[in-house]
């Protein structure tokens, strides 16, 4: 069947990372909040408020200041020239943070065509025109931990955002969240699921191989590092005239999680190979800061728990591969009832507009209470990507980055209301609604422009890519237009 | 009231299913008389009942209501606090097609060839497959399957008819138990005109240029014509004398039922522009049309609605088509077609998300769908669309016992299923996950 909905979905389920960028590109105009002007002083009041930290608070306010949680408690006084969003009989929870994610990445999310990619980066492809920052946004999403593909056994750089719609990419990464690694153990790595079909064959094809390939790297980045380690001390020794070791850039981002300076996010499936990146980790002496997807991770938590590893994982997803064939349900309970603290992600643009649903699934799937089941898509992410401090609870002192919702989130009947990300609000539902109407306006005055355009130069409707002026801007695939069969 | 057993905590009758009744698990074996009381029944017939009862006998509903007599032997399941439904029904999976959907050896979802008119879901449906108990305990008693739905050996070829569908009870040893009904409904992937195509090979788009894509499409709505117009010829020939004195066709045979209006046409299409063609091609071959899928279907509800032809709707958790729709375009679709008062049933279109069925149809409950039709888009409507509603969907005598007992609403995330009745048995709702999940919540704590 070939429809586009399933083929996305089926795709992005299979591929869970080795997605593309899918839907045609266009520019959107920026409508997030300003930042020229200074963050506003807000109080949010009469709401029920989930602090993940210290309980909940009916009828409470919170207090935001210079983009900060200044105060938060049953009474809070506000300043008379604060802006008050009245929530009664809403909730308010911290903003989710989604630990696996591939959004606002332009183009591909893997460099699939060598074994170890570290070269490349997703902080360098940054593109904050991505719709599905919007949308996750209006899923009360705020942060999300992008990440590249799980084609190689080691595999890119990643970085983690702030959803700051409108905003440029330079202002999408978390300032100070240190910067990650992704690995791939299991069938995606091994290419058990593609090649073929005019695929080159890749080394490696077996879990040895992907054992052998990390291995491998982490000997040469070691040894690397050795140079470099005697290269700085002869240096500091006052030694001059030295020869610096040759820069190697696959090997760098190497050292720095030998030196603990980037996190490891490492996909894995099953029991064994999870075991197996734990040794390789213990010899080489680097911490794996958390396992993703991790769906056998239920049977090794207590190993699992004892390294200190995070895992991040699906709420309900398997049987789409081999390897997700003994997924259960139960895997987020099962970790946390061992010690391990755990996340539910999304890996998905659509799925993690629905984590606070997911996060509940556990409530019934292993009997996790409700201020559990919120840390799984809030505190916890956060302490996996070492930025609890900032995010992750409603406390004073933190960053006031806040979902309300029109209910108890962690129902299916939730819906989000407003988004604040340092204490500005990027997404209001209410303002999306009522702007629609312009919206549609203006797409039709693009359009008839276009179709004028058309009639008068069909040419120009019909021009080949190779054929545009340099200086124009590349369109999007106007399909539907040249064609007139809108 | 009579009550010989009384079965009063899901344990005892846990125990009960396991030890005693575990025969009946799966297999069709001595009926029971079951009697659910003080319980609050959703008929889906009527407003729903307080403090009521509903007997089973012989794997039908017996009874339905609050003067109802316990039947003498009955087993009787105290339902104090709980509420009673039918069992919900997923219209398009690919159940016991499709086992692990990246292995192509446990996958029977899509024929090669573009017409396959002839190919039957039934035949081909594993009743042991992981993914029929783990659908159940997420409170659906009977789905179809759909060949050319889904999964992922479709990729390579291009189904135009891809099958007939089935409808199934999630349970039984064989299919003979678990037949509702052999065929359903005629897959047709209409085609679409398609300017974009993914190329595996370099997991990329390729753009196709319009006009090149509509010829395409073209030529496959000629080809589809000419095989209902071969079938009508068929019909005919086999109407003058029999098969006997003419060669069969098993393809044609299988159209007879759809060029006679008999055999509906499940038509997948997602863009306005496809929707509007197959209307139109329906109504040109007279074929009785339910579309599925129906992404842009709100586009064209004025003409659905007037045409009275039913959607099953993509999963509400699934990206707006295009950039510039609204975030919220497929979880507010269901309550504007309802609005239009065009009929819709919930479908999860997939094997593993089946158990988000009550999910997708709570979403659209909170951008806007009525609670009830809600419920019934994923019982009543669905039964209704596919004409099995005489056997099942709603609580009323006479119908297949498909029932769910449940601790609060069955669409929302945290509820569980307490009992579950499949054609009048106490089904098990353990499953794969379950087994795992006790397994390794035993394991000793690691050295």
């Amino acid at each position: 069947m070939n429809t586009s909905m399933k083929k996305s979905r089926v795709l992005i389920v299979f591929i869970a990372a080795l997605t593309v960028a899918l839907a045609p590109r266009r520019t959107h105009s920026a409508n997030g909040p300003s930042v020229a002007t200074p963050s506003p002083v807000i109080l949010v009041q009469n709401a029920t408020i989930l602090t993940v930290s210290h309980g909940n608070i009916e009828h409470g306010s919170i207090l935001i200041k210079d983009g900060k949680i200044a105060e938060v408690g049953a009474s809070v006084k506000a300043p008379k020239d604060a802006q008050v969003i009245d929530a009664g009989g809403q909730f308010v929870m911290p903003g989710i943070i989604d630990c696996h994610s591939h959004i606002a990445i332009d183009g591909s999310v893997n460099e699939g065509s060598i074994a170890v990619s570290s070269i490349a980066n997703t902080a360098d492809v940054l593109n904050p025109d991505d719709i599905a920052i919007y949308r996750d946004l209006a899923g009360g999403v705020t942060v999300a931990n992008v990440l590249h593909g799980s084609a190689n056994p080691v595999g890119g750089q990643t970085v983690v955002i702030k959803l700051r719609w409108g905003q440029p990419a330079s202002k999408l990464p978390f300032e100070g969240a240190l910067p990650g690694i992704k690995f791939a153990l299991g069938e995606n790595p091994k290419h058990s699921n593609f090649g073929g079909r005019g695929a080159e064959a890749r080394y490696p094809a077996t879990r040895m191989g992907v054992e052998e390939t990390i291995r491998g790297a982490f000997a040469e980045a070691r040894d690397y590092k050795a140079s470099w380690d005697v290269y700085d001390k002869r240096t500091a020794a006052g030694e001059k005239n030295l020869i610096p070791p040759r820069r190697d850039l696959r090997l760098d981002p190497l050292v720095e999680v030998l030196e603990g300076k980037r996190y490891v996010h490492a996909h894995c499936y099953r029991e064994d190979e999870i075991l197996m990146l734990l040794r390789v980790a213990k010899e080489f002496g680097f911490k794996v800061r958390t396992l993703q997807h991790v769906l056998e991770g239920y049977k090794v938590a207590d190993e699992l728990a004892a390294a200190g590893v995070g895992a991040s994982t699906f709420s309900d997803w398997w049987s789409y591969k081999m390897e997700a064939f003994d997924a259960v349900p139960y895997n987020a309970a099962l970790m946390t009832r061992r010690g391990v603290v755990v996340s539910v992600n999304s890996d998905d643009a659509e799925e993690a507009t629905h984590l606070n649903q997911e996060a509940a699934k556990s409530m019934k799937f292993g009997g996790l209470s409700h201020d559990e089941a919120l840390k799984l898509v809030t505190i916890n992410p956060a302490l996996q990507l070492g930025i609890d401090k900032r995010v992750g609870s409603i406390d004073a002192g933190k960053d006031a980055d806040l979902v309300i919702y029109n209910r108890d989130p962690l129902s299916a009947y939730a819906v989000v209301q407003k988004t604040l990300i340092d204490g500005r609000v990027y997404f209001d539902r209410q303002r999306d609604i009522a702007d629609r109407p312009n919206k549609e306006k203006e797409k039709k005055t693009l359009l008839d422009k276009e179709k004028k355009a058309v009639e008068k130069n069909p040419e120009a409707g019909a021009a080949k890519p190779g054929e545009k002026k340099p200086e124009e801007k590349p369109k999007p695939p106007s399909v539907e237009i040249s064609g007139g069969a809108l | 009231m009579k009550k010989t057993t009384c079965v009063a905590f899901p344990i005892t009758i846990f125990f009960a299913v396991v030890l005693g009744f575990a025969a009946f698990a799966n297999g069709q074996e001595a009926p029971v008389v079951y009697a659910i009381t003080h319980a609050k029944l959703f008929t889906l017939a009527g407003p729903p009942i307080e403090d009521g009862i509903l007997v089973i006998r012989d794997g039908k509903i017996a009874a339905v209501g609050t003067n109802v007599d316990v039947p003498a032997g009955a087993h009787v399941i105290d339902g104090k606090g709980l509420q009673v439904y039918p069992g919900l029904f997923d219209p398009v999976t690919q159940m016991g097609l499709s086992e692990i959907s990246a292995v192509s050896a446990t996958v029977d979802t899509s024929e090669t060839g573009a017409f396959n008119p002839d190919a039957v879901a039934a035949e081909a449906i594993l009743p042991s497959s992981e993914h029929i108990p783990v659908t159940r305990a997420a409170g659906i008693t009977e789905v179809l399957a759909v060949p050319a739905s889904g999964g992922f050996d479709s990729r390579g070829s291009s189904n135009i008819l891809g099958g007939q569908a089935s409808a199934i009870h999630l349970a039984g040893w064989t299919i003979n138990d678990m037949l509702i009904k052999k065929s359903v409904a005629m897959v047709l992937d209409w085609p679409k005109i398609e300017t974009q195509t993914f190329d595996f090979a370099t997991f990329s788009r390729k753009p196709k240029p319009y006009a090149e894509a509509k010829q395409e499409r073209d030529k496959q709505v000629d080809e589809l014509s000419d095989w209902l117009d071969n079938a009508r010829h068929y019909a005919q020939a086999w109407g003058h004398g029999g098969p006997a004195e003419y060669q069969r066709d098993l393809k044609l045979e299988a159209l007879v039922p759809v060029v006679r209006g008999e055999l509906p046409v499940l038509v997948f299409a997602d863009r306005a522009r496809d929707i509007r063609s197959a209307i139109e091609f329906c109504d040109k071959q007279k074929l009785k049309m339910i579309l599925a899928g129906g992404a842009e279907a709100y586009k064209l509800k004025e003409l659905l609605r007037s045409k009275g032809i039913p959607v099953v709707l993509q999963p509400t958790l699934t990206e707006p088509l295009d950039e510039d729709d609204p975030y919220d375009r497929s979880l507010t679709q269901p309550a504007e077609l309802a609005d239009a008062r065009v009929k819709i049933a919930f479908g999860s279109f997939d094997n593993s998300f089946a158990r988000r069925l009550g999910q997708q149809a709570a979403n659209a409950v909170a951008y806007g769908l009525p609670y009830d039709e809600a419920l019934k888009a994923v019982t009543l409507y669905p039964a209704q669309i596919f004409g099995i509603a005489d056997q099942i969907g709603s609580l009323e005598t006479g119908k297949i016992a498909n029932v769910i007992v449940t601790n609060g609403d069955p669409l929302e995330l945290t509820t569980d299923v307490r009992y579950l009745f499949i054609k009048g048995q106490l089904t098990s709702t353990d499953n794969k996950h379950k087994a795992l999940y006790e397994k390794y919540l035993n394991r000793p704590k690691a050295k």
